[in-house]
């Protein structure tokens, strides 16, 4: 066993750790810290199942960025649904048979990488472009966009250009999920490849990325309007009563 | 201190878009409002001055805000920087001061809670963009949280819904509970807290003025239309923002409501211990304050043994009477506790409880109630400003979107010629009028003036276009904020009124006699 795969194996360890634990307490968090007012953008839907259609129009079509502006929103839309489908993709090398809709979205997530990285160089490009986003950009905003195009673009490599060992691979990803430790391709795309999804999977419940789970607690976005039908009081506000 | 010099900005003759201004880093740096005194501060319980430990204090009052209000927590946490809101506040379209993009002003206080709260702000601060809170930074935040209007513009096209009046609402929370807090909204909420009413009207004062205005409306149209106070065991208690008794265009919705209630034969009072229907609470994001305030509206309603509670035209008001009352005060329907029952069972649930002064009178013309004469209006051809907490914040009627139709209704009922602004800047997206929030007040003119042009353009479209010279309004703020406005962009200050202004021209009243 070589000290990559060893290196490897641990990293990936660590950061799914990271990753579930680190998620699960800010989710906790989010769900724990109470909403005391009805605050939801109107015109807001009036019933649950309203608010479940309107959070999956903004979670699916990216329903008040198309409001907002076209060019983010085809760049945006682009790079999350191509990340989804490629990431739908790789589900093939965590399981064994491979499902069938795993099977049949190979060829398209195979291209959906290239709807990903071309969104991802239009919001760069907006980080450089448009002074208004300029002002507002961090170092860290740049960063994590290289490291998605990054990913992007090393997955491409090993798809299109120069293949990796992919059954090997997956001997060292399936051998992972049941604890044990079977050597990794010694592939410098490979690697390079490994460690970024590694640092991106890290960094998750500590950036920006927390929008994922963010928009479902967006008590603006999530919550029915009935303030007069239905008395809404928070713990801590019910104790101003007694 | 000198009057303040500026420049209004230019209006454009022939404009679909307005254009996004390029960033002027600072230009709005040294705008701020008075700072309140120690006597104002303390009445609201904050403390007088900047207290010696403010820094520590105010890290420990934004860790206690983080666990009292999720959207807090989430807003802080989620914001990608994708730049969406950066063309979408009327502040930074009017002044071009790169804070006034929500997002900007956002990060203001992002950086500090980064800073202190988060893995990445604590050990690689540069990185992430955090800062240190210093004495620059307070400065910074009374700046430009006392530019924001509290609009939620901004959080209709966030594709996460982050809401900069949240944040604002924070910031100026903090900067109280530190004591560094604004003159105008804390003294008024003073005023609110101690006589009962923003303007600080005693109840003979109000008295005094009521007689007088029956008095006018008899003389105009020689019907003794009342206008009741304190009359126990009417139906309908009005709750209306104190501007209403004293201001011009305001009085005339005022006589409208009078009109309305006398015309439809429903009893109705007003409340000299409510007396007004605003709650400067809101603004200051103060939830123990806006409590205080709005619970002059229960005791009065428990007092006077009313089975109605209506609200007249003020658009913060509505937001906290539509969507708060119920949660503050027990001022709604379906509650299961015994504090909301108290009030609940004697309130009449066949109507909305609160309800909009709007919503009454749209629903007596769909019953053919009160009956208007839309020739009376003809010499006004009619715009309507959406209020910004009424559109984004509220609701009217049991449908999504029934805020914008019923006055409009109101509106096509009471007069022949109406036009609407241009769709990008009406409804949901509506622009604000420039002086909400708190701001309205003479110390932030640069402020509202600049922060008014987007919606002064659309207007001017539709005065060029549709020969338009009336904009309706169903808020207090926009209302006086306008008024003063209006000439800075060569308007007449006389061109904003109410829409219960034009039910007022209208309305037949001796037809139900």
């Amino acid at each position: 066993m070589t000290t990559t795969t060893l290196f490897f194996a641990g990293l990936f360890y660590v950061a799914t750790a990271i990753l579930v634990l680190g998620l699960a307490r800010k989710i906790y968090q989010y769900a724990k810290a109470p909403a005391p007012l009805k605050i939801p953008t109107t015109p807001a839907p009036t019933t649950k199942t309203g608010v479940v259609m309107r959070m999956g129009r903004e979670v699916v079509l990216f329903e008040s960025l198309f409001k907002s502006n076209k060019w983010i929103w085809i760049f945006g839309w682009l790079f999350h649904v191509g990340l989804a489908v490629v990431l739908f993709r790789h589900l093939r090398y965590f399981q064994q048979p491979i499902w069938d809709i795993v099977a049949l979205a190979q060829p398209f997530g195979k291209y959906a990488s290239f709807a990903m990285v071309a969104g991802l160089l239009g919001l760069w490009a907006r980080r450089f472009l448009v002074d208004r986003v300029r002002y507002i950009s961090t170092p860290s905003d740049h960063l994590i966009l290289m490291l998605l195009i990054g990913i992007g673009l090393s997955g491409m490599g090993m798809t299109f250009v120069a293949h990796t060992d992919i059954v090997s691979l997956k001997i060292f990803m399936l051998g992972l999920m049941s604890f044990e430790i079977n050597p990794l391709p010694q592939d410098p795309i490979l690697m390079a490849h490994l460690a970024m999804v590694a640092t991106l999977m890290i960094i998750f419940p500590i950036s920006k990325l927390l929008h994922a789970p963010g928009v479902f607690f967006s008590p603006s976005r999530n919550q029915v309007d009935d303030p007069r039908e239905h008395r809404h009081v928070a713990p801590w506000a019910a104790e101003l009563e007694k | 201190m000198a009057a303040p010099t500026f420049e209004t900005p230019k209006l454009l003759d022939d404009t679909a878009t307005l254009p996004i201004p390029k960033i002027q880093p600072g230009a709005m740096q040294g705008i701020k409002s008075f700072v309140a005194s120690d006597k104002i501060q303390e009445q609201l319980g904050f403390p007088g001055e900047l207290l010696p430990n403010w820094k520590e204090r105010a890290i420990e009052r934004m860790g206690e805000l983080l666990k009292k209000y999720r959207g807090l927590q989430v807003f802080l946490d989620s914001c990608v920087h994708c730049g969406a809101c950066t063309d979408k506040c009327h502040y930074y379209l009017g002044t071009s001061d790169p804070n006034n993009m929500p997002v900007a002003r956002q990060e203001l206080v992002r950086k500090v809670y980064r800073r202190y709260f988060t893995f990445g702000g604590k050990y690689f601060p540069k990185l992430v963009g955090a800062m240190d809170l210093t004495e620059d930074v307070l400065d910074q935040w009374y700046s430009y949280f006392y530019q924001c209007s509290e609009c939620r513009r901004c959080s209709v096209y966030c594709p996460y819904g982050i809401d900069t009046a949240e944040i604002t609402m924070a910031a100026r929370e903090i900067m109280d509970s530190v004591g560094h807090g604004q003159k105008y909204s804390n003294e008024i909420l003073g005023k609110l807290h101690r006589i009962g009413n923003n303007l600080g009207l005693p109840g003979p004062a109000l008295l005094d003025t009521l007689e007088g205005l029956e008095e006018d409306i008899l003389a105009d149209t020689g019907v003794p239309v009342r206008l009741p106070i304190d009359q126990k065991g009417a139906e309908v208690l009005l709750v209306t923002p104190s501007a209403d008794f004293f201001s011009e265009p305001h009085v005339e919705s005022l006589i409208g409501y009078a009109k309305v209630f006398h015309a439809a034969g429903i009893s109705w009072t007003l409340s000299t211990t409510a007396s007004e229907a605003g709650n400067f609470g809101l603004f200051l994001g103060s939830y123990e304050n806006m409590r205080k305030a709005a619970l002059r509206i229960r005791e009065a309603a428990l007092e006077l043994g009313v089975k109605r509670i209506v609200v007249g035209e003020c658009g913060h008001a509505w937001r906290v009477a539509y969507s708060f009352w119920n949660t503050l005060t027990g001022v709604g329907a379906g509650a299961d506790d015994p504090y909301g029952k108290m009030l609940q069972q004697q309130l009449d649930h066949r109507y909305k409880q609160p309800s909009h002064i709007c919503e009454v009178t749209y629903d007596l013309i769909q019953r053919g109630v009160i009956t208007l004469d839309k020739s009376a209006n003809d010499h006004r051809t009619v715009t309507f400003h959406d209020s910004c907490n009424v559109a984004r914040a509220s609701r009217m009627g049991d449908m999504p979107g029934g805020q914008f139709i019923i006055p409009r209704e109101i509106i096509k009922a009471a007069c022949n010629n109406f036009h609407d602004m241009s769709a990008d800047t009406i409804g949901e997206g509506t622009f604000c009028c420039g002086g909400g929030g708190g701001l309205l007040t003479d110390d932030l003119m640069e402020v509202r003036v600049k922060g008014a042009m987007p919606r002064m353009q659309a207007l001017k479209n539709v005065v060029d276009e549709k020969q338009v010279n009336f904009m309706a309004t169903i808020c207090a703020i926009c209302k006086a904020q306008f008024t003063k406005v209006l000439p800075y962009y060569g308007f007449d200050m006389s061109m904003v009124g109410g829409v219960h202004q034009l039910v007022s021209t209208a309305i037949q009243l001796d037809t139900k006699e």
